[in-house]
């Protein structure tokens, strides 16, 4: 066999070899969307009644709360982005990070600090590249994230929120998160939300049709709102993170299935290109005997 | 007349349907909801929440918390946890 032959069936057992990992990926991931989508689906209840509640509470109570009051003098807010732990999902840990560059920089603007809080390995990876600080991160269940997870992050978050900022640099006004919308297998949109101090319009919910009713609270709207808010959060954190994961798989799926595209064509052209040097080889060594045989003949016809 | 109530929990429905009266525990007391029932809107205790279905079993729930609201014949009770 020639060396031209040999280097391309290398390349080619190599691809192959590439091929099958994608593929396998790719289905992994097409599997894990539904089971995800399932997971949003089955969540969504709990936080559509949670939104109602509170719509209904912040409406017709004249509480002030410091969790729906903004604050007048605002100094910090804190981000909260969520991305995917690992890569191979092609743009979509990208996509997050800049979401939350932009409205940082747009807090900038404002002539506000601004805390990072860091859900999933590759959003850390990037800060801590770039030398920046962490106001809190969380890894390792960027892909199935339970209510756990996601009560462990809100209550990081909503204790900066409570702590008074004006005097404690751990505090913050303000709470964005930056998640990936999973509008369907197709279109997922990172996007950037305001979380607190509470603007209670929920886009995705439908608003519920006609007034709200007046509602009687047990003890009183005060305890019943210190009660419902951090409940809210975390139900906005979950649902967020159960989003950004079936978007990370959906994006997977996506960047896996170019890959194996890819890796098919790229066979495709090594097998053409394999062909014709087998060819060019058995082309060469064919001249090569008939040159041979004429030389001995030639050269038996001159003795003679 | 019948309650439409729904139980929920963050990660899925528990219970929905139709049932004549719902019991919980509030921070205030007990307290038992049937039909027409004015709009309340209450924070829970740590109990239990029994749902009485319209075909006459009755469902028993332990809550860890949580809220339950009534408004036009419509009870939900949001908890964290159910067992």
């Amino acid at each position: 066999m020639g060396a031209q032959l040999r280097i391309y069936r290398r390349r080619m057992r190599s691809v192959k070899a590439t091929k099958k990992i994608t593929k396998a990926m790719e289905l992994i991931s097409a599997s894990r969307i539904v089971k995800a989508q399932q997971r949003v689906a089955a969540s969504t209840p709990y936080a559509n009644e949670l939104t109602r509640a509170v719509s209904a509470v912040a409406t017709y109570s004249s509480t002030n709360h410091p969790l729906t009051t903004a604050s007048e003098r605002p100094i910090r807010a804190a981000i909260l982005i969520i991305s995917a732990d690992r890569g191979m999902a092609g743009a979509y840990s990208n996509n997050a990070i800049k979401e939350g560059e932009q409205l940082a920089a747009l807090l900038r603007e404002r002539g506000l600090e601004v805390k990072p809080y860091l859900v999933g390995r590759k959003a850390v990876g990037y800060y801590k590249f770039r030398d920046r600080q962490i106001a809190g991160q969380w890894t390792g269940f960027s892909d199935n994230p339970t209510y756990e997870n996601a009560k462990e992050v809100a209550d990081a978050l909503i204790k900066a929120f409570i702590a008074d900022a004006q005097t404690d640099a751990a505090g913050v006004d303000e709470i964005h998160i930056v998640f990936t919308e999973f509008k369907s297998m197709l279109i997922q949109n990172a996007m950037a939300k305001r979380m607190l101090p509470l603007e209670v319009v929920e886009s995705d919910a439908p608003a519920p049709a006609g007034l709200l009713p007046m509602y009687e609270f047990e003890p009183n709207a005060g305890v019943v709102l210190d009660a419902l808010l951090p409940r809210y959060i975390e139900a906005r954190v979950f649902n967020a993170m159960l989003q950004s994961a079936a978007s990370e798989h959906a994006a997977r799926r996506r960047a896996m299935k170019s890959a194996t595209d890819n890796a098919d064509d790229l066979i495709k052209s090594l097998t053409r290109l394999a062909n014709a040097a087998r060819q060019a080889e058995i082309t060469q060594e064919i001249s090569e005997i008939v040159g041979g045989a004429d030389a001995l003949a030639s050269a038996s016809a001159g003795s003679e | 007349m019948t309650l439409k109530v729904e139980l929920v929990s963050p990660t899925q429905r528990v219970w929905s349907g139709e049932a004549t009266s719902v019991s919980a525990r509030t921070v205030e007391g007990d307290i038992g909801v049937l039909t027409d029932h004015s709009p309340l809107f209450g924070v829970l205790v740590d109990g239990q929440v029994v749902i009485h279905g319209t075909n006459g079993d009755a469902t028993e729930f332990k809550v860890s918390g949580g809220f339950l609201s009534v408004a036009n014949n419509r009870v939900s009770i949001l908890t964290e946890s159910v067992n």
